[in-house]
């Protein structure tokens, strides 16, 4: 949050509704190798869980378990099925 | 002035996503949403235009999940006052902008105003606030995110609600094969006000963002229809959120579309399958893996599935011969 008045001032924030990731009962897992950094994922992520990859710094994408609902969307549109569906607990 | 689709690349995209999200995560739409994507991917192209936004937004549920009391997951001025009339609002926020501009209280800039709204506050509730925003001409896009019921009041049937597809108002049994009507031709009424209409789906963001810029720098009303897949109204498993939304394409159920005054261009997918029409999928494809249709595949209801496709091979004819492709 930003110096300034100590007013209790609500800015617009992630998390609106709290750790939504509280929700999932699969959670997502990349397999970096198979990772070709088409942010396709990134795209239809319904909840900005997925950090986006990074061609120029060669760095694939990464999941955001805060707030990843684990809907499994990443894991059936990756072209190359680098993500797999994990029940939580395992 | 005609329609300019704008190209949005891969590279474009790659270099958008840089620049931070303004519908931001840990919102309440359900796991597997469509209409997170669709907001998520909207925002993002007005974003890209570098232009001021805002956003107005009626009552459904991408208002209710995305502003719980007192929080919101919109990084950007966002407006809510009711069903009926987010288009009534949009236009005094725009006019009030303008009036503020005159004064001198506010620095003269273009802000690009976006108005979203769920079928049954478009469809229904919001139709004649929307018509007499369009008819006196403020500038804005209303984007209408169709997932085919008030979902979030318990599934009860709307305008948009697809035919033979079950919701809690619309109950399939012995007597009827869940809803009875065709949808409303929406996109019609719109392109009938001599506004830019597009249609658009988020499982094609390049197409969607491209709709989305070119309404926004157009001067005036434009009106986009989006085909949001809903995994609890619809009755599927989350994560073919988008595949639903990719089949609705590709059996020519939804087709991707522009329109201004005399012209309809076919896009993406559509204008290939307009080339191709041997790559169109039978409607039993978009039909089968959702819940909501799933008695129209008992013996008893085939009937209706052969009309069904009979409405949407007549539909799809129809388009593809007024329009053109790119």
């Amino acid at each position: 949050m930003t110096e300034g008045p100590k007013l209790p001032i609500l800015y617009p924030m992630e998390g609106v509704a709290g750790k939504t990731g509280e929700w999932r009962t699969f959670y997502p897992v990349l397999n970096p190798d198979l990772c070709i950094k088409c942010n396709i994922c990134w795209k239809y992520c319904p909840d900005h869980a997925i950090y986006r990859a990074d061609r120029e710094k060669d760095e694939p994408i990464s999941f955001d378990y805060d707030y990843c609902k684990g809907c499994g969307i990443c894991a059936q549109e990756c072209p190359k099925g680098a993500i797999t569906m994990v029940p939580e607990g395992e | 002035m005609a329609i300019v689709l704008p190209k949005v690349s891969v590279k474009d995209l790659q270099e958008w996503s840089k620049l931070g999200e303004v519908f931001t995560s840990g919102h309440r739409l359900c796991a597997g949403c469509g209409a997170g994507a669709m907001a998520r991917q909207v925002t993002l192209a007005a974003k890209a235009l570098g232009d001021p936004y805002m956003f107005v937004n009626a009552t459904g549920c991408l208002e209710v999940a995305s502003t719980v009391y007192p929080y919101t997951a919109w990084d950007a001025p966002w407006l809510h006052n009711a069903f009926e009339n987010a288009a009534a609002t949009a236009s005094g926020a725009i006019e009030a902008m303008k009036s503020m501009q005159r004064k001198g209280l506010m620095s003269e800039r273009n802000v690009n105003m976006i108005v979203f709204a769920g079928d049954g506050g478009t469809y229904d509730i919001g139709l004649q606030s929307l018509s007499g925003a369009v008819e006196r001409g403020h500038d804005f896009l209303y984007v209408c995110y169709s997932n085919g019921a008030y979902m979030n009041t318990g599934i009860q049937r709307s305008g948009g609600t697809p035919q033979g597809a079950a919701t809690t108002t619309s109950p399939p049994g012995t007597v009827i094969p869940g809803k009875i009507e065709w949808q409303k031709p929406l996109a019609e009424i719109m392109a009938a006000h001599d506004i830019p209409t597009f249609t658009a789906s988020p499982a094609y963001p390049r197409d969607l963002m491209a709709k989305v810029q070119a309404g926004l720098k157009h001067d005036g009303p434009a009106f986009m229809l989006v085909d949001s897949p809903c995994n609890l109204g619809q009755r599927y498993a989350p994560d073919i959120s988008m595949e639903i939304a990719k089949l609705a394409v590709k059996t020519c159920f939804f087709p991707l579309f522009y329109t201004y005054k005399e012209e309809w261009v076919l896009t993406g997918i559509s204008a290939r399958l307009a080339k191709n029409p041997d790559r169109k999928l039978p409607i039993e494809d978009f039909l089968k893996p959702q819940g909501r249709f799933r008695h129209l595949f008992k013996p008893e209801w085939k009937k209706k599935l052969i009309e069904i496709q009979d409405t949407v091979d007549d539909k799809w004819e129809r388009l593809v011969t007024k329009a053109t492709c790119v």
